[in-house]
């Protein structure tokens, strides 16, 4: 994989569905088009609604890094709706 | 062994039962929705109730759904002005898990569902209205209710944003 720099990471551990889902998706909308975001997560629901959400939305997962907490760290791309 | 149909037991005809009212049929089948919305009938004031409503909410509105929330009854009382900064009321079926569900929400630090809603609103289209009949019921006016509601309606106009929807829950 080519180097992607994250601009913004989001860490919503903690936070229940779907809160980590509505960080990420406030943290995408300010963001600019290309622009590269990370939010981790501890809540299991976030493993079928993040990429879910984001197939959706017309943005793009990049990766899902499993953490040692047993969170997960989604990698996402903005892309604006054509 | 084929060959010969054995005459099924003659059995009278069922009694007729007498001149019913045909009942009112639709013209029409019920259209399939037109509208990428979900409904919800929220007629629970207890906050396990309002949780999973307010949850449902912002998953529909995050997948792109509208979303149109009908208060009625005790909806409509939890949605009263500053109820729900003191509403620690859950479902009586199971008052007994109460205390553990309040500690639990405490301690996890769970966002309230007034919280989810704002957060559905800001991320998509939600609309949240109340029920004019539970309004006069209560002796309740627009402004006597938090300002997420948006307009008080009746029931014929919440069925017709019900109708064009693709699916409507009750809780």
């Amino acid at each position: 994989m080519s180097s992607v720099t994250i601009t913004r990471e989001i860490d919503a551990r903690g936070s229940y569905c779907p809160g980590p889902l509505m960080e990420l998706i406030r943290g995408l909308k300010t963001a600019a088009e290309g622009e590269v975001i990370a939010v981790i997560s501890s809540d299991p629901g976030s493993k079928t609604d993040i990429p879910l959400w984001v197939e959706k939305s017309g943005n793009e997962l990049l990766t899902v890094e499993p953490l040692a907490d047993g969170a997960a760290r989604f990698i996402v791309r903005k892309h604006l709706r054509k | 062994m084929f060959g010969s149909t054995p005459q099924p037991p003659q059995i009278p005809p069922a009694k007729q039962p007498e001149q019913l009212a045909p009942l009112p049929m639709p013209k029409e089948m019920t259209p399939p929705a037109t509208a990428n919305r979900m409904a919800i009938v929220l007629f629970s004031g207890t906050i396990d109730k309002l949780m999973s409503a307010s949850i449902m909410a912002t998953g529909a509105a995050a997948m792109g759904m509208d979303v149109e929330i009908f208060l009625t009854n005790w909806g409509v009382w939890a949605f009263r002005k500053d109820d729900y900064l003191t509403n620690t009321r859950v479902s009586a079926d199971y008052a007994d898990k109460r205390g553990v569900l309040l500690e639990q929400i405490a301690a996890k630090k769970v966002t309230s569902w007034m919280e989810n809603l704002e957060g559905a609103k800001e991320i998509g289209s939600v609309r949240i209205t109340a029920c004019s009949h539970s309004m006069t019921l209560f002796d309740l006016q627009l402004s006597d209710l938090e300002p997420i509601v948006d307009e008080v309606i009746g029931v014929a106009a919440f069925i017709e944003r019900a109708r064009e929807s693709a699916m409507t829950l009750y809780i």
